[in-house]
Formats: structure tokens, C-alpha cells, sequence
């Protein structure tokens, strides 16, 4: 055997490495001026200062958004994790034909421009004498949400042994009961690697936020009404920092969910007659 | 049929054009350990899922205790079935299995703790109560499986294929306790397995499957006696066939001129011999061979081919004047030196008894 | 038990089981019940909402929130003739090829070399790879202002070192700095796609290859490449479609010579307050991105089909 692509390729490796510095030096621009004593963001550093961060803790503007951003992204998880759940539950499980196209239809905002979904949605609820709110913020993350939800589910309940769920008919549970203590309680790693995810991205999202909030902001459209002062940055920086410390935690948790297969210990021989 | 427990009939299952199940009408009786054996592809799983509610057939009907399945959902069934896989919840431990079923019943907590543990003492796994799954044996899994099944005390307990996933000296040793348990609770159960060894040692029938079929249901004795196919005959155990030409007879006996042997008297084994070409079908263990020529008018010369040592018995392959294809003869090991002695003889005698002979209907 | 009695109870079953045979019988039926309330959700918020789009880009604008519901092709007129969109849009097109370009390429080796060449931590590299993706992606944008500004980070940097005498002006504001930035922010969607087809390529037709006398480049070029090619395909599309309509890059690295159509709608949203053109802007956007990717795909496709 010669183990081909094994051998060592020293050059690819340099790259690959210097590939993850471009992914994340960047990046850490942000933490690295948040902690610098200068409202001006430039080289050299003038010395070490919490100050931008001890700035936040009694700003009431950026504290209501903080609340408003929770409250958004906790409601977007929610439903757009149990909407996954009917959804991937419904394809993995079901021969049904059409499903392929209906599963690209529901993928597609992962493709569309946000500007385009946001500006229509922004049409209808108007057209609909709806008021914006963090309401129709909600309503825009779901959308945004829901494929990633689904993709997360679907890869989660694609490796399920059905005769589970049938044993659990068989043991004289109804479709109902059998999904509660199943169905949930066994795809929950999924469940809770999409409600993070789905926290996650709409505590971030931006656009959506832009178009169809009122005067009541979220954290990133907050932000970015901060961009406007240039003697604020610094606590742009610092507050930005946190939202990339948390977000990098909860994802990494997520991922770690999604990707550790805890059922793989089943001898799920999957031989039918 | 009066006394059909569970009556399937004139079920049909297609996928497509396909029909996995083919028109199937069986009765089986209360307290019979009835299996469903064939290759896989057979139809058989399928069958026994239709049983169980999670396949509706296309056609036909199921009927238990003379009730209609029909409109009964898997989980309203006076069925219980142990799976393939076993489908132990991985995320429960083995009492939180067993006790699955039992929330229905709204039992207090000590009744639940009662029967859990009386339900894994029948499959000795008692102290076994606080493990998962994953911490389980495949054996160790099976029971867990049956006790949950049988804690419901269904009408009927269906099981698929559920020693194919253990070894052989563990398969055997729960082939037997599997049937000890069945005696002692009295349920009936339908088993479905590919192997034959299997579905002889424990049931009181057999269905043999083909094509979505049931081609002979009968007690494994007269499976292996007296098959009705050569479908049969060949899937059961080992069988020489050898062309043959019908001369007379009807009911139970009757003659053939068979190539090799002459004009020999066969025992009818199909109920249609009046097909016109026969074959004659005869087990291995059925021809003796002899080094001199034996008493008897059913006798031949032949010559050895190849030789098996097996330890307890040998094969032995002979050929035979005007015959195109060997013959298998099996013989016990009981005396060694008169079987090496067979072994190195190259001229030797083949003779049977009379009723070894089977005609059976020589199509496809 | 005779047949009589079990006709007898099963035609005593409750009238409501049809409902439930159909149900029983019916997996699809099952499948689409299970489905509808995601079904309803997406076609109240996606569905409706793009109909609701088309319909207002045939429509004027009147004063305040009112609008004429006369049928119009005034808007696509304007959006396809007016030499200022037409600018926005090649230039969007511009900008979202080159990005998709540049982060294909640069993404590739990466790829390949957690795809052959890792061997026990692939699962870590890919979610490095990917966990940058999941962050704020307005945070990441305004991490490259800081870094190309004019008092940003290189310039700041080269003054203090000494190797420039005043900073440049030609790192923020313009087009590349949209096409550098972007190239940062949608690295996961091209690493992905392509790592998945490269690990799908089974290894013994490599060896293959080798034993039929290739040599690493040319098994690369005539196997692997070839193989991988939905990978490609896929992450090109993935990144050349939400690029085009990007707007917080554009905004906030891009300059006034680096807007993107995404600006005009947002303007036309916004202060403009003309939505209808706003519209015709979003959708013509669609459709142009649409037809490229679908001729690229059809292209791609053709010209392996050929070699293959």
C-alpha cells in the first residue's frame, strides 16, 4: 500500500495554517483594540484599559437591547427548532412524493439575499397595516432560521432506527406519547444543537433587524447606529467582543452536540427481509 | 378453520408493481409457535409486520381472536412484537424499557417495580435493572426486548429474526429457552427466520415462504419427511434429485422409472403427481453405503467420487451408471474403521428403504 | 371464530376510522400533515411575501404610504435603462464573481488537505473552519474597517514601523476592499461544500490512477479535480448569490465607489421612498443571478459531461 494522500505535504500544511490565521486574526482585531487606552483605533497600542467595558454595565441603551436581542433570539429558537422538528420528523420519516422540491423551497432562504426577504416581508406587513416590532424582527429570523434548523434535524433523524418509534406503537403508545418519549428524548442533541444555532444566528443577524424593527433595537442594529460616533467605537469594540466571546461558546457547544453521534453504540442491524 | 387464533386472509402487500406479499391465507391456532422461514426477500418480515400493524396490507385482512385488525392501529393490537434490532430505547435503562408499555395500565409505582421485575426474572436479568443499553450484551439485549413484550401479556408475541445477531453456541442455547418460555406462558408466537435448523428445533409449524408465499405450511417433522416441492425440499436440509419417468400408482405409493436406478416404488410426497414430469428426491442420510452387496431388492453399484471427513458423520459423493449428476450419501461415524474402509473402496453398494424415495412435481 | 363475526365487528368499528384508514394508508398524506405547519409558516413569510414583492414592483408610488395599484413596467424600465442602476448592477456582478473567485480558490487547498491529508482531528479543523461563520457577520465586516482604514490597523501599523510617510488611501472605500472583506466573511460556504465532495472520492481510485501511471499532478488534474466538481459548483453558488445582494459589506468597507445595488434598494426603502422601484430592483437583482447561475451550472455541467 502506498497510503496515498497520506504522505506529508509540508507546503499544504503551511497554507492550511495560514488559511485559519486569515479566518480569525481579523477577528481579533476587535478584542485586542477593546482593551487599548485610545478612542483612536490605530498602531501602537497606548496601554491596557477595561474602562470601554466597565462603560457598558450602566448604559441603559445598550442594556434594553441586550434584552431585546434575548427576547428575539429566544422566541426564533424556539419556533423555528419546532418547526424544524415537524419538518425533518416529516421527510426522514415519510415516503412522500415531491418532498425533494418542498425541501429546496424551505432551504431557500439560505440562498435569497437577506435585503430581498426583508424588503418583502417589509411590503407584506406594511400592505397588512401591520406595525413593525420585535415582533416582525421575530418573524424574519424564523425564516432565516428554519433551514438551518432543518439541516441540523434532518442529518439527526436521517440515522434513526425506526423500529424505535414502531416498538413504541408496538408497547401501545399513540403517535403522540410516541414522540414525547422517543422520538424528542432521542433526537435530543439535535434539538438542542438547532436551538442554540438558531439563538445564535438571530442574536447576530443584522439585516432582518434593519428592516423590520421600529425604534426599539436589537443588539446589532444598536451597534451599528453606534458606527455613526466615532468617539464610541471603542465601546463598539468592547461590547462586540462580548457578543463574539458568547457566540463562540455557544456555537463550538452546538457543534459539539450536533456532531457527537451518541447512539452509535446500537447494533441497529438494518437488514429488512 | 375453527380454531384459527390469528387468521390472515387473502392478504396481499404491493409496493409498485411489486408484490412482496402475494394473496397469503393462513390460520394459526392459540398457543402454536408458528414460524414464517424463508430467504430473505420472501415476504416474510413483511407478513409478520402486517401482523403487527406497521405495514396495511393492500389487500386482505388480518383477524386475531376474531377480531378485525383492519381499522386497529399498531398500538391498540393485542400484539407485542420483539424486533430485529431489539430497539432497546438507548435513552432509558433496562426497567425504564421493560416498563415502557406499562403507563397505560396506571399502575402505582410498586405494581410497575412488581411486574418489571417479574418480567425480567422470567428472562434472567434480574439485577440487570439500571443498565442502558449500550452496557448490554447482544444476548443480554434480546431479553430485555422479550421482557418488554411480554410484560404487556399480549395475545400475541411476534419475533423477527431475533437470534440472527447472536453466535451460534448463544443462538442455540436461546433457541431452547425461547421455547421453554413459550410453553410456560402459553402465548402464541409467530416467528420469522431465514434459518432452517432454526425454525425446526423450535416450532410446533412451519410456514415455508417464497415469491410472497406460504409453498408448504406443516410440522417440521413432515416439512422435512414429506415436502410438497422441490422448492421445499431443496431449502429444508440436503436432497439429491434425480430425473424420472412416471410408470404408475396414485395415493400414497406409487413407481417410477427413475435414470440410474430402474424401476423403484417412491413415496408421493406432492398431492399433484399426475404432472408430467416427476423428479425423485432422496436425503443423503436416507442411502447407505456398503462395501459388499447387501440383503434387499433396493440396492445399485456405485462408484466413490470424493469423500468429507466431518467427525461425527462423513459425506460422501458417489456417482452411479446412466446417472449424469453424483449422488450425496451422510453417514454416522459410529464405527471408524468401517467408515475408512468405505472411503478407500472404490466399488461399493448404495441400497434404501422403501419409503426413503419422494416424487415431487418436477416444475420451474 | 366465523367470518360472520368478524364482519359483524369490523363494521362496528366507529364511522370517524375511514379518516384514520386513509390515514393509515396513506404514508404521503402522513408525511404532508406532519409537514403543514412548517408549510404554512414558510409560505406566510417567504411565499407571500415574494408574491407581495412582485406585485408591488408593477405598481407607483404616491405620496406618503399610498400607492397607485395601476398595472406599471415603469419600475423595470427605470431599473434596467437608468445608467446609475446599470452601474450597481454590473458592479454587484463584478464584485460577487471575483469574491466567489477568490474565496473558491483560496478554499480549495484547505479542503483538500483536511480531506487528504488530516488524519485524526478532521472533525476539529472543519468546525474551525466553520466557527468564525456562525459569528456576528456585521462584526466580522466592521473588523476589516478597523483593519483597512485610514487610521485602521496597516496603515497605522506601516506609519509606526516607518515604511509609509502617510497612510494609504487605497485599502478602504473602494471595491476590493468589498472583495477582500467578502472573501473573509463566506469562506465557510466554499470550504464546506468542496471538503464533503473530496471526502466522498474513493481513495482507491487515486491509487488507481497511480498504478495506471499518473503522477501527482496529473491525478490531480484528471481524477480529483474532476471529482470534486460538485463541490465546486455548490460553493460557487453559495456564495454568488447572497453576495450579490450584500448589503452591510458594501456599506460599511465599500465607500461610495464600492456601493452595491443593495444600497439603491435599501435607499429607494428608505429615504427614497419610492418602494415599488425598490422592488423592481430587488426582484430584477433575482432574476439576472438567477439566470447567470443557471447558464453557469447548464455550462459546467456540458463541459464535464465532454471530458468525462
Amino acid at each position: 500500500m502506498s497510503g496515498i494522500g497520506r504522505e506529508k505535504n509540508r507546503p499544504l500544511a503551511v497554507y492550511a495554517v495560514l488559511y485559519l490565521a486569515f479566518l480569525y486574526v481579523p477577528v481579533l482585531f476587535l478584542p485586542v483594540f477593546s482593551f487599548n487606552d485610545s478612542i483612536y483605533i490605530s498602531f501602537p497600542l497606548k496601554g491596557f484599559t477595561t474602562q470601554w467595558y466597565a462603560s457598558m454595565i450602566g448604559n441603559e441603551p445598550l442594556l434594553a437591547a441586550l434584552g431585546n436581542s434575548i427576547r428575539v433570539a429566544l422566541a426564533t429558537a424556539f419556533i423555528s427548532t419546532l418547526l424544524g422538528i415537524f419538518a425533518a420528523k416529516a421527510v426522514t420519516r415519510y415516503k412522500m412524493p415531491g418532498s425533494r422540491p418542498v425541501i429546496g423551497a424551505i432551504m431557500l432562504p439560505l440562498v435569497v439575499p437577506e435585503i430581498i426577504l426583508g424588503t418583502a416581508l417589509l411590503i407584506v406587513i406594511m400592505q397588512a397595516g401591520g406595525t413593525l416590532s420585535l415582533l416582525t424582527v421575530t418573524l424574519g429570523h424564523v425564516l432565516l432560521c428554519v433551514p438551518f434548523a432543518m439541516a441540523v434535524l434532518m442529518s439527526r433523524f436521517e440515522g434513526f432506527d425506526r423500529s424505535m418509534e414502531e416498538a413504541s406503537a408496538d408497547l401501545g403508545e399513540n403517535a403522540w406519547w410516541t414522540f414525547w418519549r422517543v422520538t424528542v428524548p432521542m433526537a435530543m442533541p439535535g434539538i438542542t444543537a438547532s436551538f442554540l444555532l438558531c439563538f445564535t444566528i438571530s442574536f447576530d443577524e443584522f439585516i432582518m433587524a434593519f428592516f423590520l424593527g421600529s425604534t426599539d433595537p436589537t443588539l446589532p442594529v444598536y451597534m451599528w447606529n453606534q458606527l455613526r460616533f466615532p468617539q464610541r467605537l471603542p465601546g463598539v469594540l468592547a461590547l462586540g467582543s462580548c457578543i463574539l466571546l458568547i457566540s463562540f461558546f455557544v456555537i463550538a457547544l452546538a457543534e459539539y452536540l450536533r456532531r457527537r453521534s451518541s447512539f452509535n453504540d446500537e447494533t441497529a442491524k438494518v437488514t429488512i427481509d | 378453520m375453527t380454531d384459527a387464533f390469528i387468521s390472515l386472509r387473502g392478504i396481499t402487500k404491493a409496493f409498485g408493481a411489486f408484490k412482496a406479499v402475494d394473496d397469503v391465507n393462513l390460520d394459526i391456532a392459540r398457543g402454536e409457535f408458528f414460524s414464517l422461514l424463508g430467504p430473505s426477500g420472501c415476504g416474510k418480515t413483511t407478513l409478520l409486520r402486517m401482523i403487527a400493524g406497521f405495514e396495511t396490507p393492500t389487500e386482505g385482512d388480518v383477524v386475531i381472536d376474531g377480531v378485525s385488525m383492519s381499522a386497529v392501529p399498531p398500538h391498540r393490537r393485542p400484539t407485542n412484537m420483539v424486533f430485529q434490532s431489539y430497539a432497546i430505547f438507548p435513552h432509558l435503562d433496562v426497567a425504564q424499557n421493560v416498563a415502557y408499555g406499562l403507563r397505560r395500565d396506571k399502575l402505582d409505582k410498586a405494581e410497575v417495580a412488581g411486574r418489571v421485575g417479574e418480567a425480567l426474572a422470567m428472562v434472567k436479568l434480574s439485577g440487570y435493572e439500571s443498565r442502558r443499553s449500550n452496557e448490554l450484551s447482544g444476548g443480554q439485549r434480546q431479553r430485555v426486548a422479550l421482557a418488554r413484550a411480554l410484560i404487556k401479556r399480549p395475545k400475541v408475541l411476534l419475533l423477527d429474526e431475533p437470534l440472527g445477531a447472536l453466535d451460534r453456541k448463544l443462538r442455540e442455547e436461546m433457541q431452547l429457552e425461547l421455547r421453554t418460555l413459550q410453553r410456560s406462558v402459553g402465548i402464541t408466537f409467530v416467528f420469522v427466520t431465514h434459518d432452517q435448523e432454526e425454525a425446526l428445533t423450535m416450532s410446533d409449524r412451519v410456514a415455508v415462504m417464497s415469491q410472497g408465499k406460504p409453498i408448504q405450511v406443516a410440522s417440521p417433522r413432515d416439512l422435512y419427511e414429506r415436502p410438497n416441492s422441490v422448492e421445499v425440499a431443496d431449502f429444508i436440509g440436503k436432497m439429491n434429485f434425480l430425473p424420472c419417468r412416471r410408470l404408475n400408482g396414485s395415493g400414497e405409493a406409487g413407481e417410477v422409472e427413475a435414470d440410474g436406478l430402474g424401476r423403484v416404488p417412491v413415496v408421493n410426497g406432492a398431492e399433484c403427481p399426475d404432472v408430467a414430469t416427476l423428479v425423485v428426491a432422496v436425503r443423503p442420510e436416507k442411502l447407505s453405503l456398503h462395501a459388499d452387496e447387501p440383503a434387499g431388492a433396493l440396492k445399485i453399484r456405485c462408484r466413490m467420487q470424493n469423500t468429507a471427513y466431518l467427525g461425527d458423520r462423513s459425506h460422501y459423493v458417489v456417482s452411479v451408471d446412466g446417472l449424469e449428476r453424483a449422488l450425496a450419501v451422510s453417514a454416522q461415524n459410529a464405527d471408524p474403521e468401517a467408515a475408512r474402509q468405505l472411503a478407500g473402496g472404490a466399488s461399493l453398494w448404495l441400497s434404501w428403504a422403501p419409503d426413503a424415495l419422494i416424487a415431487l412435481p418436477a416444475e420451474r | 371464530m366465523t367470518s360472520a363475526t368478524s364482519a359483524t365487528l369490523a363494521v362496528d368499528a366507529p364511522r370517524a376510522s375511514a379518516w384514520r384508514r386513509l390515514l393509515m394508508r396513506s404514508e404521503a398524506l402522513r408525511g404532508y400533515l406532519l409537514l403543514s405547519p412548517t408549510l404554512l409558516v414558510m409560505l406566510g413569510i417567504m411565499v407571500i411575501p415574494m408574491i407581495g414583492m412582485v406585485v408591488l414592483s408593477f405598481w407607483t408610488q404616491l405620496a406618503g404610504n399610498t400607492f397607485d395599484n395601476a398595472f406599471t413596467l415603469k419600475n423595470y424600465a427605470d431599473a434596467f435603462t437608468r445608467d446609475m442602476y446599470r452601474i450597481l448592477f454590473v458592479r454587484s456582478l463584478g464584485i460577487s464573481l471575483l469574491t466567489t473567485f477568490f474565496t473558491v480558490l483560496l478554499a480549495y487547498p484547505v479542503a483538500y488537505y483536511v480531506a487528504f491529508h488530516v488524519k485524526r482531528h478532521k472533525m476539529v479543523w472543519i468546525i474551525l473552519m466553520t466557527l468564525p461563520f456562525w459569528t456576528s457577520y456585521l462584526l466580522r465586516v466592521f473588523a476589516w474597517k478597523i483593519i483597512l482604514g485610514y487610521n485602521g490597523a496597516i496603515n497605522s501599523g506601516l506609519l509606526s514601523l516607518g515604511m509609509i510617510s502617510e497612510p494609504l488611501t487605497v485599502l478602504l472605500y473602494n471595491p476590493s476592499a468589498v472583495v477582500i472583506t467578502l472573501t473573509h466573511a463566506w469562506a465557510a460556504f466554499a470550504i464546506l461544500p468542496i471538503y464533503v465532495s473530496l471526502e466522498k472520492i474513493d481513495r482507491s481510485l487515486l491509487e488507481a490512477a497511480t498504478d495506471l501511471g499518473d503522477g501527482p499532478v496529473a491525478r490531480f488534474f484528471r481524477v480529483v479535480l474532476p471529482l470534486s466538481l460538485p463541490g465546486i459548483i455548490a460553493a460557487s453558488v453559495l456564495i454568488f448569490i447572497p453576495t450579490v445582494g450584500d448589503y452591510v459589506t458594501p456599506s460599511l468597507v465599500g465607500g461610495t465607489e464600492g456601493y452595491m445595488i443593495s444600497n439603491a434598494i435599501q435607499f429607494q426603502f428608505a429615504r427614497g421612498n419610492n418602494w415599488p422601484l425598490g422592488a423592481a430592483l430587488a426582484l430584477s437583482s433575482m432574476v439576472i443571478v438567477t439566470v447567470i447561475v443557471m447558464t453557469y451550472v447548464v455550462v459546467v455541467r456540458r463541459l464535464t459531461a465532454r471530458i468525462g
